[in-house]
């Protein structure tokens, strides 16, 4: 089980997408987990075939517990990079050579080993209306969809745990043991009579826990500094609808990318922004992994990473962030991306309030945020006009760097969004 | 398209960045970014998903007369019938 950010500590395995005997290669998508916070799809982080599949569906494990044994590098001469940066590649999880079960030469065990329940995965089923499934204990190949092409929503969910059994068990604590089911769903137990129905409270709770414990941390551990710095974006945002303009839609630009492609070249002018402090130390890190704070539908949020930022043109990052928002809004998010963004960006678009001040994702060193876009007065050359301005705040770490470093990183964020066709 | 299928290519898209939504529950007249909780990027995800379904070409000035269900129906419907999507 793949550590999927600092504040993970348990996942549950709900899915399988390879079987023993499959080939994959890296960056292949061989399993879905549930982590406190998404459903998340993990990556493998190297060539191979699957050997053993240690973790049956629907089974909650403490991260560092193996899911599986991989073959190394089989049907493909190119040994896997040396230095795996891939952090999933540091977590215990999957680890192929190591794992005794799985020698070699061993024949693959046969697949019947790993029951998969039948139908549910190629149902149209919304993340929502899956949680709601298991923690209703409804079988969703039994639910009639609703919604647009049969897709199951939480809605039918609920009708169909109605007219099965007025009063279902809750979802299991956040804080159980692991228990292996085999069984999707969990085993009923009676509720107390006159109980409610169980409702995603117990996800929302578990996230709220999740993000409350790592956001205690950081205020405990982290010495936050704070900087902010009004932007006029009267030239971004012209340069921006005049290049929309000539776009098709799925190529416009938003502002946000403006804002993101400013924040990476910044690093690159002050890479004591970027990195990690470990163990009394800031480790500057190898590229720019942007994490994107993105809100959630019905509360929480998840900061995954778009990663190598330094390297992407601005429609790249468009293109990423555009993807990023709609995987983690709908549940689809790769387990490489919720690993170790080096900043993050926190943007509370056209209808957020004017300014945010960030706590920082512990071991990150900081954290950029972004106001609304609004129109303000602007005093230059001697007059005031009205112009669109947003805010730019910094939270920063206290140990790694101080208030000048960071308003020398500020003043260049500004400074690019004062040159957008260079972004 | 004819006015039920353009509605239902919104409502796909809809649901498609917001599968939460229960279709039979938006209301047609309020906007949807507010009920529905909609931000800009959500937005251009549902204006992509129209225009791969119907070919119209949606410019970004118009993205405020597609803010209701209606609305949204009524500037659709409106590109075809003046053969924007013709060669969809």
């Amino acid at each position: 089980m793949p550590s999927l950010g600092a504040d993970m500590e348990y996942g549950t395995l709900l899915e399988w997408r390879v079987g023993p005997g499959d080939n994959v290669k890296r960056g292949d998508i061989v399993a879905v987990i549930d982590t406190s916070k998404a459903e998340i799809e993990v990556e493998i982080f190297q060539d191979g075939v699957i050997g053993q599949l240690l973790v049956t569906e629907g089974t909650r494990v403490p991260v560092g517990t193996a899911l599986a044994t991989v073959r190394a590098g089989a049907g493909d001469g190119a040994p896997p990079p040396p230095q795996a940066s891939e952090p999933i590649a540091v977590t215990p999880a999957l680890q192929a050579e190591t794992q005794p079960p799985a020698p070699a030469e061993t024949p693959v065990p046969p697949p019947p080993a790993v029951p998969r329940p039948p139908q549910v995965h190629r149902l149209r089923v919304s993340p929502v209306a899956r949680r709601a499934a298991e923690q209703l204990g409804v079988d969703l190949a039994s639910v009639a969809g609703s919604g647009s092409d049969g897709a199951i929503t939480k809605a039918d969910v609920e009708r169909a745990a109605e007219a099965v059994a007025p009063s279902v068990p809750p979802a299991t604590p956040a804080r159980a043991v692991p228990e292996s089911a085999s069984a999707p769903a969990p085993a009923p137990t009676p509720m107390p009579p006159g109980a409610a129905p169980a409702e995603p409270a117990d996800r929302a709770a578990a996230m709220r826990l999740a993000i409350g414990s790592l956001m205690a941390r950081s205020k405990r551990e982290i010495p936050h500094y704070y900087l902010q710095t009004q932007i006029d974006m009267s030239r971004a945002l012209a340069w921006l609808q005049e290049e929309n303009l000539r776009r098709s839609v799925a190529d416009r630009l938003l502002p946000s990318a403006l804002l993101l492609s400013a924040v990476v070249e910044a690093v690159a002018a002050m890479p004591a922004m970027n990195g990690f402090w470990i163990d009394d130390a800031f480790r500057p890190a190898e590229g720019v992994h942007l994490g994107v704070a993105i809100s959630l539908r019905g509360g929480g949020l998840i900061a995954p990473a778009l990663h190598d930022a330094d390297h992407k043109s601005l429609d790249e990052l468009m293109a990423g962030l555009r993807d990023l928002v709609k995987r983690a809004r709908t549940g689809r998010l790769r387990s490489s991306e919720m690993s170790d963004p080096s900043i993050t960006v926190t943007n509370l678009g056209e209808q957020g309030v004017d300014l945010v001040h960030g706590v920082i994702y512990p071991p990150q060193v900081a954290l950029v945020g972004f106001g609304g876009i609004r129109e303000q007065p602007w005093a230059a050359d001697g007059m005031i006009g009205a112009r669109p301005v947003v805010i730019a705040t910094l939270a920063a770490d206290h140990r790694a760097s101080d208030g000048h470093a960071g308003s020398r990183f500020l003043t260049e964020i500004d400074h690019q969004l004062q040159e957008p066709e260079e972004l | 398209m004819n006015q039920q299928e353009l509605r239902d290519v919104v409502i796909r898209a809809l649901t498609d960045v917001a599968p939460d939504i229960d279709p039979a529950t938006i209301d047609p007249v309020t906007d949807l970014t507010e009920q529905l909780d909609i931000d800009s990027m959500d937005f251009l995800n549902i204006v992509v998903a129209v225009h791969k379904q119907t070919g119209i070409e949606i410019p970004e000035r118009d993205y405020p007369k597609l803010l209701t269900l209606d609305d949204a129906v009524a500037y659709l419907l409106a590109a075809e019938q003046r053969g924007a999507g013709a060669d969809a």
